[in-house]
């Protein structure tokens, strides 16, 4: 039996939306939608949520900030981008300070296209997210590894090192 | 002493349940007063086993040994007060565990986490007289501080106690974390200061923390009881009937205003304690 499915919490972050998303994903939170019915919180505390909500494309000033965001929530997390900006960078995507979507920075499991994106899909790509969370749940209870691989510049590092190393003797 | 331990043993089982089964009830008659539909009552208990299934992230290695402690002396305040100890060392306890969430979250060195802990202090410094003027009403009235003894009382405390009760009411909403002196937690206002006193803990230490509030409000519950026996069955029945009004009263308070600055916590509950708690222990020498 899983306790995760039932209580997720999320985390908003605004990359560099234009507030329509921002808004929808509030509208989410009151009596319309009322998300709370199955148990989801908006926490703002990445070390208590399970569910990153990501609006807006990520820039060269935000792409720290998400990517700290992300690695300060404890496993079992799933990211998921909503609207068209997050998913890919939107219209501001040919902007000089624009990288793209969310994906560019941290691995994203769920997609919302839309602009803006409607709290219907919202909501349906959380409950999709749930499915995710699931799963990575049972991989760490078997002791999968679910941490990203190192990125290649730290995996590199200790061969460069080594490789001082031989030289010097 | 068979009866004391049966008392014991039936608060350290059934307070978890009882205080997270109150605390689903507080979510969905809030949610119904703000117009929504709700989680389902048993959403707190689902939110606490999730806890647990989480990693655990910790700051430093000190951290969850205090936050153990604060679980634990929580549980032997409620276990003193179930088992008719003295009020003022079930008191002395409490305060002795929240000293330990407030090392606990100092501990930490995280900037929102230490605000936290500044205002938690701020509040223990709100309520603290209060608490104590309670203690001491009760030992004029019966003549004791032992709770076995207040228990025997024959005459109903509640209308000689009439304004300390209002004061202890009163600093309930501080020790529920209610909204308007709800400051060191933020529950509703975490734009503020993220989740202030509770914001480094995660996983099972969290999960340990929402299970203490549960054991400390059912024995802050236990404290309403206490102004209404009066040795006869109906004493309990009207004792149980307060008890669930005081808790809906908390939560309409709760919903009803808006949070305040630390000023105004210990400025209202200091002016509180003074006039009607004060007034009322003199009263009480007359009336006796």
């Amino acid at each position: 039996m899983s306790y995760i499915t039932k209580s997720p919490w999320v985390i908003h972050y605004d990359g560099s939306s234009c507030n329509g998303c921002d808004i929808e994903v509030l509208a989410c939170l009151m009596p319309m939608y009322d998300v709370e019915r199955f148990g989801i919180i908006n926490t703002g505390n990445p070390k208590h949520a399970d569910v990153f909500l990501v609006t807006g494309s990520v820039n060269e000033q935000n792409k720290n900030v998400v990517k700290q965001i992300y690695e300060q929530m404890p496993e079992p997390k799933v990211v998921v981008a909503i609207g068209i900006c997050a998913c890919n960078g939107g219209i501001f995507k040919e902007c000089y300070n624009i990288l793209g979507g969310v994906d560019t920075v941290i691995p994203v499991d769920a997609y919302v296209p839309g602009c803006a994106a409607r709290p219907e899909a919202i909501i349906d790509a959380v409950v999709t997210g749930l499915g995710i969370l699931e799963q990575k749940r049972q991989a760490l209870a078997n002791g999968e590894l679910l941490k990203e691989p190192e990125p290649e510049a730290a995996v590199a590092a200790p061969e460069e090192a080594a490789e001082e190393g031989k030289e010097e003797a | 002493m068979v009866k004391v331990i049966i008392a014991v043993i039936a608060y350290i089982i059934l307070a978890p349940i009882v205080g997270g089964f109150l605390a689903g009830l507080d979510r969905k008659i809030t949610a119904r007063m703000q117009g929504r539909v709700g989680p389902p009552v048993l959403q707190p208990f689902y939110d606490v086993l999730k806890l647990l299934e989480k990693e655990s992230i910790t700051v430093n290695r000190v951290q969850d040994f205090y936050v153990m402690c604060f679980f634990i002396f929580v549980i032997v305040t409620g276990c003193f007060f179930f088992a008719g100890e003295n009020l003022l060392l079930v008191m002395f306890t409490l305060t002795l565990a929240s000293v330990f969430l407030i090392v606990a979250a100092f501990s930490s060195n995280s900037p929102y986490a230490e605000v936290g802990a500044e205002r938690e202090l701020l509040q223990m410094l709100a309520y603290e007289p209060m608490v104590l003027i309670t203690c001491v009403g009760f030992y004029m009235f019966t003549g004791s501080f032992e709770v076995g003894q207040i228990m025997l009382s024959t005459k109903m405390p509640f209308p000689y106690l009439i304004g300390i009760f209002l004061g202890f009411i009163f600093i309930l909403t501080i020790k529920f974390r209610k909204s308007p002196f709800d400051l060191s937690m933020s529950h509703h206002a975490h734009q503020e200061l993220v989740a202030g006193l509770k914001t480094e803990f995660s996983g099972k230490t969290l999960a340990m923390l929402e299970a203490a509030h549960w054991y400390e409000n059912v024995f802050l519950l236990g404290m309403v009881f206490l102004f209404f026996v009066n040795g006869t069955w109906w004493g309990y029945v009207i004792g149980i009937v307060d008890v669930l009004l005081t808790y809906f009263l908390e939560i309409l308070i709760d919903n009803s205003f808006a949070r305040m600055k630390w000023q105004v916590a210990i400025n209202s509950s200091w002016i509180v304690a003074v006039v009607l708690g004060t007034v009322n222990l003199f009263m009480l020498m007359f009336v006796r």
